[in-house]
């Protein structure tokens, strides 16, 4: 059975998200600040008014910033039914008070409002200035608006991450023809527009792109065609590059920067550079490179989190 | 400086205005495409002479927001609409790849010139 003072939730199994929220939020998050207050010398009579225009049931007596005392409609009504409606509030204001200080959890806020059944509770700050007002109903509302904010949070997150594990865990292939510059970096955009639909930092697309791109275009300049194959994976990108031949006779100078065998046309267009192979070692994580006549093969890996 | 400042520029036309107002905070002027590829920075504007479809895919692989191409260098239709495509903007002017460079950079105000 529940006991009266506690929070109508058990702290054991319910959702962290909400317990947090619970404790997180302080009474200063929910109250209302701006406060309708009357002083010490005003007639129960202009009371009853202020409660009729402004539509509130509760009235707070303060001298400056101080609390004196509270008056609420049932003060009013006793009022009425004794014919002293005339007297200053002083004379019959509620002066025991129960309130609560600004910087507690409104979950303390909560138990208070089942252990004394009061409608409201005058809140002070720390220098026992009255700075707030809190009911029933501003929790409820806080409550429901941030739940609504935290929900929306988990519920874009768990989209983001399906989104992730789904397009991280898929393999997509691309043919390249020889010397075929007009489809020429099709591929590597393809490639790049993937990791970016995935969510991945752009700082690491651009090293996934630098890799896809120069071997893409190896295979269109040097070889008889190939492939690329893009491997994504929730911790890394593994890019192959597979040829048909005819081979790189020396690997060793081929990975040296501004080594070419381009021709002049090639050199043109702006490739050929001898910096193809160079890029792709100095983005990658992992590189090897494997080749014989019968074709080369280059894999370089790019990692999209640290390494244990 | 932004994409559309390019325009100020007298002789500098306009071939394929992707977005106007993308921001550019640096240039880089190359030739060769890995180096390019390599080393132009994000959101950068690329000074080259390379006119062909290829220049788009590196651009655009490197995160350049604008391409100005020097020398007065006719630019294929291919070129274009591979730019249209990859939302990369496109400029011809007849500089060569010198005065273009420091014209951006008075653009960028890394210069200043009289």
């Amino acid at each position: 059975m529940q006991t009266m003072d506690a929070i109508p939730i058990s702290t054991y199994n319910s959702a962290t998200v909400i317990l947090e929220l619970i404790y997180r939020m302080k009474v200063k998050d929910v109250m209302t600040r701006n406060l309708i207050t009357a002083s010490e010398t005003d007639t129960l009579r202009s009371i009853q008014h202020l409660m009729k225009d402004k539509s509130i049931t509760g009235v707070p007596i303060v001298n400056g910033s101080h609390l004196l005392g509270l008056v609420s409609v049932d003060d009013i009504i006793c009022a009425l039914d004794f014919g002293y409606i005339e007297d200053p509030a002083s004379k019959h204001m509620t002066t025991e008070m129960i309130v609560l200080e600004d910087d507690m959890p409104v979950s303390f806020a909560i138990q208070y409002f089942d252990r004394f059944r009061f409608h409201r509770f005058p809140v002070l700050n720390r220098s026992k200035e009255l700075v707030g007002m809190v009911t029933n109903r501003d929790i409820t509302t806080y409550l429901l608006l941030e739940i609504n904010k935290e929900v929306d949070k988990l519920e874009r997150k768990s989209m983001l991450f399906s989104q992730e594990v789904c397009l991280l865990n898929q393999v997509q292939s691309y043919s390249i023809a020889r010397h075929d510059f007009e489809k020429a970096g099709y591929a590597s955009t393809q490639i790049k527009k993937h990791l970016k639909k995935a969510g991945v930092a752009p700082a690491l697309i651009r090293r996934v792109a630098v890799a896809a791109y120069e071997l893409e275009m190896n295979i269109v300049v040097h070889s008889d065609g190939g492939e690329i194959i893009a491997e994504y994976e929730s911790d890394r990108v593994t890019i192959t590059a597979r040829d048909y031949g005819p081979g790189i006779p020396d690997v060793g100078l081929a990975l040296q920067k501004g080594y070419t065998t381009a021709d002049e046309w090639t050199r043109s267009l702006g490739f050929g550079a001898g910096m193809g192979l160079p890029n792709v070692q100095s983005v990658s994580d992992k590189f090897s490179i494997t080749s014989s006549a019968k074709g080369t093969v280059v894999i370089s890996t790019i990692f999209l989190k640290p390494q244990p | 400086m932004t994409v559309n400042d390019i325009t100020k520029l007298e002789g500098y036309e306009v071939q394929v205005m992707a977005d106007k107002d993308a921001q550019v905070s640096c240039a880089y002027t190359g030739d060769l495409l890995s180096d390019v590829m390599g080393n132009a920075p994000d959101d950068s504007v690329l000074i080259t002479i390379q006119a062909h479809k290829n220049t788009i895919a590196v651009a655009s692989l490197a995160g350049t927001q604008a391409i100005v191409i020097c020398n007065g260098r006719a630019i294929p239709d291919d070129m274009k609409e591979s730019a249209q495509s990859e939302g990369v903007s496109l400029f011809s002017t007849k500089d060569d790849q010198f005065m273009a460079s420091c014209k951006i950079a008075s653009l960028l105000g890394i210069v200043t010139i009289n």
